[in-house]
């Protein structure tokens, strides 16, 4: 159950999204949800679907993968959708009680249903194609002008890289360790939610024992490895801009240009 | 008590890109008080095995019989299969967490719904038999232990839910020799004196070799090699494919026959290696 989380996770390939510089794909990725919610009408959210699935067809990554993303995130989306629903004042559709859906709260309520599903494909398909790696140093890259003003760029990214890096190594810790508990008969399962809560230290204290042991140890190697820090340090692969990043900026200006004009479009 | 296995399959995550064959068509028995040894390389199906024999993995296909009850049709109660079959995972000593020894190995029959009284004298019992002195040890923090005593007490979390199959994932993965000693003395001390079925899976051919009944080799999946030790030890070529080896004592016993071919031996330990290279000598001396 704990491995079914896909969020954050990479699919390996070597389509034309893969081989872009991680800093187009992050500086696209930011535009495309501030894009989102430039997009007021259904003209402009079906440019955005389209152009969203072109990107994915062309990142050969399967749907299936896409979609189990969002199975994760369907309560934080059905919620909103209800919200807006019931919470919208404007010509009445239907009422009952205290309830009363609204002519602009149906609207609303698809928009940002719809804006908040094309959100996360959107920004799933920038790890989905971008190596954990990759994705933090095009992130320092592009922090790096703010480390004048005393940003600690090159930190932020490390920390990054390590969190990523270690979510599989936990998860496993995790999973290794229920398992453990469940052969000593520990049940997860049932009873109320204070007896559930308690149930869980069996869990955490080990998981704890072991993260400090895991931070511990890569302290030491990376220490013995003469690691202190970003200064003056270089990189073997230098991170450059390539033919393919300018065709994305054209493209990601057009599309700019035209989800824009997309708010005029009254049909 | 006996197990039966019966073409186990197992799957991981199927019709999906890391779709991978973990078990296939794996069958075999282990009738009661025997000890299995279970071999193969890293990635061979062993702890997916392992975890299938105490319910906490479902085969893709296949069933497995403990004492003659069904474990895989979905109907068994996992408390009683866990009551019967006892796992202890690979370096047991990170799943510890309680504040004291004694609660910590307690946790097990708590969970098992035992009352006080028996619980304390199951705790003192699986204390005493890892080879512990309950009563230095019992209010001690499982975290202030050396890695080999809280391997113990982990071991003798286990062992105090009175399980009537012990199954042990590389009892002394990572232990200096003088702790990898005593903990293999006393696996065999809690096989012989709680009379049960022992499986243990192991990398080191010399612990099998002195333990084992019977050895499964386990090979992508599906048994390879199946026998006494003497029998699966006896096929050097067919376990050197397989990135397997022999016991060390067997391996000087095969390198003096190539060199001596008036020596014989099929020795396994060192003490039978001993033995053999005693009397050649004394009959070459006539």
């Amino acid at each position: 159950m704990i491995r079914d989380i896909t969020l954050g996770q990479y699919y390996p390939g070597d389509s034309m999204v893969h081989r872009l510089d991680a800093r187009t794909k992050i500086i696209a990725t930011l535009l495309y949800i501030i894009e989102l919610f430039v997009v007021n009408n259904f003209w402009g959210f079906l440019i955005a679907a389209v152009a969203l699935f072109a990107v994915v067809a062309v990142s050969k990554v399967p749907l299936k993968f896409i979609f189990r993303g969002l199975t994760a995130v369907f309560l934080i989306i059905a919620f909103t959708f209800l919200l807006n629903l019931f919470m919208v004042d404007g010509r009445v559709l239907w009422h009952w009680k205290f309830l009363t859906i609204t002519y602009e709260g149906v609207s609303r309520a698809f928009f940002m249903a719809v804006r908040l599903v094309l959100l996360i494909i959107g920004s799933s398909i920038l790890t989905l194609t971008t190596k954990p790696i990759e994705l933090t140093d095009g992130l320092e890259k592009l922090l790096k002008p703010f480390s004048k003003i005393g940003l600690p760029s090159h930190e932020i990214a490390l920390m990054m890289t390590i969190a990523l890096r270690f979510i599989p190594t936990l998860m496993e810790e995790t999973d290794k360790i229920i398992k453990a508990q469940q052969a000593r008969g520990a049940d997860f399962e049932s009873g109320n939610i204070l007896q559930r809560a308690k149930s869980l230290i069996p869990i955490l204290v080990p998981l704890f024992v072991s993260s400090f042991r895991i931070a511990q140890d890569l302290a030491l190697a990376m220490e013995a490895r003469c690691y202190r820090g970003g200064d003056g340090r270089t990189r073997m692969n230098e991170i450059r801009f390539k033919k393919g990043d300018a065709a994305a900026a054209v493209l990601m200006a057009l599309f700019l240009a035209v989800i824009i004009a997309s708010r005029y479009i009254t049909l | 008590m006996s197990i039966e296995v019966r073409n186990l399959n197992f799957i991981y995550s199927p019709g999906m890109p890391g779709e991978t064959v973990a078990l296939s068509d794996v069958s075999f028995d282990v009738p009661d008080g025997e000890v299995l040894g279970i071999i193969g390389h890293t990635g061979s199906g062993k702890s997916t095995l392992l975890q299938h024999l105490n319910g906490l993995m479902k085969p893709s296909s296949g069933e497995i019989y403990i004492d003659g009850q069904c474990i895989t049709d979905g109907k068994a109660k996992m408390t009683d299969i866990r009551r019967k079959v006892g796992l202890v995972f690979q370096y047991p000593e990170y799943q510890l967490f309680e504040e004291t020894v004694a609660r910590d190995v307690a946790f097990g029959p708590k969970n098992l719904g035992m009352d006080e009284a028996e619980i304390e004298e199951r705790v003192r019992g699986a204390i005493g038999l890892v080879g512990l002195d309950y009563e230095e040890i019992k209010d001690l923090s499982p975290f202030e232990l050396s890695g080999g005593m809280k391997r113990r007490v982990a071991i003798a979390g286990v062992i105090a839910m009175g399980p009537k199959i012990l199954i042990l994932d590389e009892p002394t993965a990572g232990l200096d020799p003088s702790a990898h000693r005593d903990i293999l003395a006393m696996v065999r001390r809690i096989h012989d004196e709680m009379g049960i079925i022992l499986i243990f899976v192991s990398h080191n051919m010399a612990d099998i070799a002195a333990l084992s009944d019977q050895v499964i080799v386990l090979s992508e999946g599906a048994i390879a090699l199946r026998g006494t030790p003497a029998e699966v030890f006896s096929q050097r070529e067919r376990l050197e494919t397989m990135r397997l080896g022999l016991p060390p004592a067997r391996e000087i016993v095969e390198l003096i026959k190539s060199k001596a071919p008036a020596f014989k031996s099929e020795a396994l330990t060192i003490d039978e290696a001993a033995e053999d290279i005693r009397s050649y000598m004394e009959e070459a001396r006539g």
